[in-house]
């Protein structure tokens, strides 16, 4: 009885774990569900998908449901007589009417939510990205009202990770770690830092062709596209290094270029802003970007109104 | 009179030509036209199938093993190009070609020349398209929908755009053809509403097609000039914008979609009623749904650019719009499920298919609904949930009622059964493994996986894997498809009936198994008991 309580009680836990997930910061193997992320906007994806998945699986039971019966109750091998009847009008009502409530409130939860992810005003930070073949650009604008001159690096594939991906390299995928965690396809040399507890706002653009930056920890992803520049704000609540990659097919190297946000307290960051900052430590990242970036100049700047 | 103007017309009006050549290069017959078609479509159901084989082999396991990042990407451009404009919609043409004029009363198409233009048009096209994969430079690798500017990156452009011309073409001929068709021969007494579903079906895919096909054309000629002529439609350096092709794309896009499994909802009404010996529940709100459906296609476009950055009003709307779809579409689905229900049912294997449709479909309607939710969709995204939602739609839903048509009308058309027992081993089969494929990509997604990626991290290896073992499987399954079908054609002796099935109704079971080279040469009298929805009340 014990024994057979305490299986169950640790198999509860693991499906708590696959289908919660907030304790886990990146994919893990068996997922089954959407992340619950770590921002403030990142909990009503996961709400809303959940709401829906709950919903679909709850008509599929009454659907499904009704198909089996007829399927075991109206067979011709049991004596089932076909009955002749095509119309309900009731039932008609009711099966059209039903669903258009149950959209009503999904809709109002989806448009609630939408509302919150559109303001982008009231950010304390800015910072520039730019999709290129194959690699990201993240310029440093703004913080706490100050523009911020000079800080922007490239961030591409880990050299590991970009060795072992070559074709039949013989390296195994599984080796890629870093503290303890597969980082295969998900680290890059130069992550975007950023602090915690701030309203982020992204202006994303790209220099080649569209791109689409994706970090599900953030939740959300946003077309980086040449020649316009979008808007996106994120406020990460917990410290962590959160891994994306590019969701918009891009070439061939498409599956190659992730993102890695280091989300560090505020006076952990302030304190790498300054070192960034300064002329000695700047063009160590720079200058790695910089020699690979001849479309930067064709890319409008991002807006500098930004308070 | 018909009969009169028959006679004139058709020197071989008794039976087929005996020339190969002539019988099949040159043929103006429905019916050979149709098997035309459905040939043409297995050939290309099996090519796009051996792309997918080499995108799951790929991706069995994390690392790059077999091919190289840009050969991948022209695996699943081509696999969505074939499978979209050469197995599904040719499959769907096949099955109008053959069955609209037997299930109306009309003794052919009404433009058959433009027929046999409109099918041979098709094998150049694909000739050109595939030819590609061997030319310097490869095939098409910037995904189906050819997003600039990445499309204009490749070398293979004006090979695909020509192939794309010359497939609408063809695609808007067949639907001018199906209109004129049944607009204007169908029997005396065949009114449109006592038509059966599959072509009423038809009748709205028709007009979709030629209301969007002309839009993928003229998106595709800007593509060309763009990359060759210097314009910058959609080059920002030059003013243009990268976004306006993904607006007039998926204003085909959307549409295509529904061209793509309007005909098979017509299919499976056909099937249901007939192994539940019960009419079909509602038929006017099933032919008020599809065209419900056909219009809100038009004004969804955007569902598939959340991402693109939309102003607010532009997400609501579009989310809207998209969340309207799931009540014609539940309709639908309540309605064959109460066709079902009262009914004498007998599971031969393309009732087993058609109910697996309704079940499979549901569920990709179903992610479908959630897709709509555009604060979940910045998640689900271009990942792999996406993926796993439309494979549902599209094998499950319109490969599956193809399928399902097949076996439902082979008998009728070589005059033999086909083997129920090998019948039923496809259909468990595929059942399984198409689910063993494509139910883990959900998980896949909602991890985190993009979708039209050659590698990924160690943490989604266990659910790929699985999605491959079943694609395997499942593209294995299709050989005893292939078998089934060959085995009936040539070898089978077991004569059908002319009414094949115990509760068909309909004037295609009217006519001798196999139905002879010309049929209802004399226009039928139509009897409304014996039509599937003739006596329907109200």
């Amino acid at each position: 009885m014990t024994s057979g309580g305490i299986r169950i009680k640790a198999w509860a836990a693991a499906v708590c774990a696959l289908f919660a997930g907030a304790a886990w910061a990146n994919p893990r193997p068996g997922q089954l569900n959407m992340t619950r992320g770590v921002t403030e906007w990142s909990y009503r994806p996961y709400l809303l998908n959940n709401v829906a998945l709950g919903v679909c699986v709850a008509i599929g039971i009454l659907v499904f449901g009704a198909m089996f019966i007829a399927m075991f109750r109206f067979r011709k091998s049991r004596g089932a007589v076909a009955e002749k009847w095509t119309h309900n009008t009731m039932l008609e009502i009711v099966w059209t009417t039903v669903p258009v409530l149950i959209l009503i409130v999904l809709a109002y939860m989806a448009t609630g939510g939408l509302t919150t992810f559109a303001d982008t005003t009231g950010a304390q930070m800015t910072v520039k990205v730019t999709g290129y073949q194959w690699k990201w650009r993240y310029d440093y604008v703004d913080y706490q009202g100050k523009p911020v001159e000079h800080v922007g690096f490239m961030s591409r594939l880990d050299a590991l990770s970009d060795e072992t991906r070559e074709l039949r390299s013989g390296l195994d995928p599984k080796a890629v770690q870093e503290n303890g965690e597969n980082t295969y396809l998900l680290n890059v040399d130069h992550p975007l830092v950023v602090p915690v507890g701030v309203k982020i706002r992204f202006v994303i653009t790209a220099g080649d062709v569209i791109h689409s930056w994706w970090v599900p920890q953030l939740g959300w992803k946003m077309d980086a596209i040449p020649g316009i520049v979008n808007a996106a704000w994120t406020n990460i609540k917990e410290p962590g290094v959160y891994r994306g990659q590019c969701a918009e097919l891009c070439g061939q190297d498409h599956g190659f270029m992730p993102i890695v946000v280091k989300a560090v307290p505020k006076a952990e960051f302030e304190q790498w802003l300054a070192a960034q900052q300064k002329p000695a430590a700047a063009p160590a990242p720079a200058a790695a970007g910089s020699a690979a970036a001849p479309a930067t100049a064709q890319v409008p700047a991002a807006p500098a109104h930004q308070g | 009179m018909a009969h009169a103007a028959t006679h004139d017309h058709h020197d071989g009006h008794h039976g087929a030509p005996s020339n190969f050549f002539v019988r099949w290069c040159m043929s103006t017959n429905h019916k050979d036209i149709g098997t035309l078609y459905l040939v043409f479509s297995l050939l290309m159901f099996f090519i796009g199938g051996s792309f997918a084989m080499v995108i799951r082999a790929e991706l069995f396991k994390p690392g790059m093993q077999l091919v190289q990042p840009y050969f991948f990407n022209e695996m699943t451009t081509l696999h969505a190009l074939v499978m979209i404009f050469g197995a599904v919609m040719p499959a769907f043409v096949g099955l109008g070609n053959w069955m609209i004029p037997l299930m109306i009363g009309a003794p052919d198409m009404a433009l058959p020349r433009m027929n046999n233009l409109s099918f041979w048009i098709l094998p150049f096209a694909f000739a050109l398209m595939l030819s590609t994969l061997f030319l310097p430079g490869g095939g098409p690798a910037g995904g189906w929908t050819m997003y600039p500017p990445l499309a204009l990156q490749t070398d293979s452009l004006a090979y695909v755009v020509f192939a794309v011309h010359l497939m609408g073409i063809s695609s808007i001929m067949g639907a001018i053809n199906i209109i004129a068709t049944i607009l204007n021969m169908r029997a005396p007494g065949m009114d449109l509403l006592k038509m059966p579903v599959f072509v009423w079906s038809w009748l709205i895919t028709a007009f979709l097609l030629i209301a969007v096909m002309p839009v993928l054309a003229g998106a595709v000629t800007m593509l060309l000039t763009d990359k060759y002529f210097g314009t910058s439609f959609f080059n920002a350096a030059g003013g243009g914008d990268p976004v306006l092709y993904q607006h007039i794309f998926w204003f085909f896009g959307h549409p295509e979609v529904y061209i793509m499994i309007l005909p098979a909802f017509g299919l499976v009404s056909e099937i249901i009623p007939t192994f539940a010996r019960k009419p079909i529940f509602g038929y006017k709100a099933m032919v008020f749904a599809i065209a419900s459906i056909a219009f809100l296609s038009f004004i969804v476009w955007a569902h598939h650019m959340f991402a693109v950055g939309l102003p607010l009003g532009a997400e609501i709307f579009f989310m809207y719009a998209t969340m309207l779809i799931a009540v014609p579409t539940g309709v639908k689905v309540f309605n064959w499920v109460s066709t079902m229900w009262g009914g004498s049912m007998t599971f031969e294997t393309p009732m087993l298919f058609a109910i697996a449709f309704v079940i499979l479909f549901t569920i990709g309607g179903f992610s479908g609904l959630m897709l709509a939710l555009v604060p979940a969709d910045f998640q689900y995204h271009d990942s792999y949930f996406v993926v796993a939602h439309f494979h549902y739609v599209l094998v499950t839903g319109a490969v599956f009622a193809i399928i399902a048509a097949t076996y439902y009308w082979l008998p009728k058309w070589t005059g033999h059964m086909y083997s129920e027992f090998w019948g039923k081993v496809h259909f468990w089969n595929s059942v399984i493994w198409v689910n063993v494929l494509f139910f883990p990509q959900h998980f896949l997604g909602l991890a985190g996986m993009p979708r039209r990626i050659p590698d990924y991290n160690v943490a989604f290896a266990n659910f790929n894997m699985i999605s491959s073992i079943g694609g395997f499987l499942f593209g294995a399954s299709q050989l005893i498809f292939l078998g089934v079908v060959i085995h009936c054609v040539f070898f089978s002796k077991k004569k059908a009936a002319d009414r094949v099935w115990e509760g068909a109704k309909g004037l295609e079971w009217t006519v001798p198994s196999p139905a002879p080279f010309h049929t209802f040469e004399v226009p039928p009298v139509i009897h409304d008991e014996e039509l599937a929805h003739g006596h329907v009340e109200d």
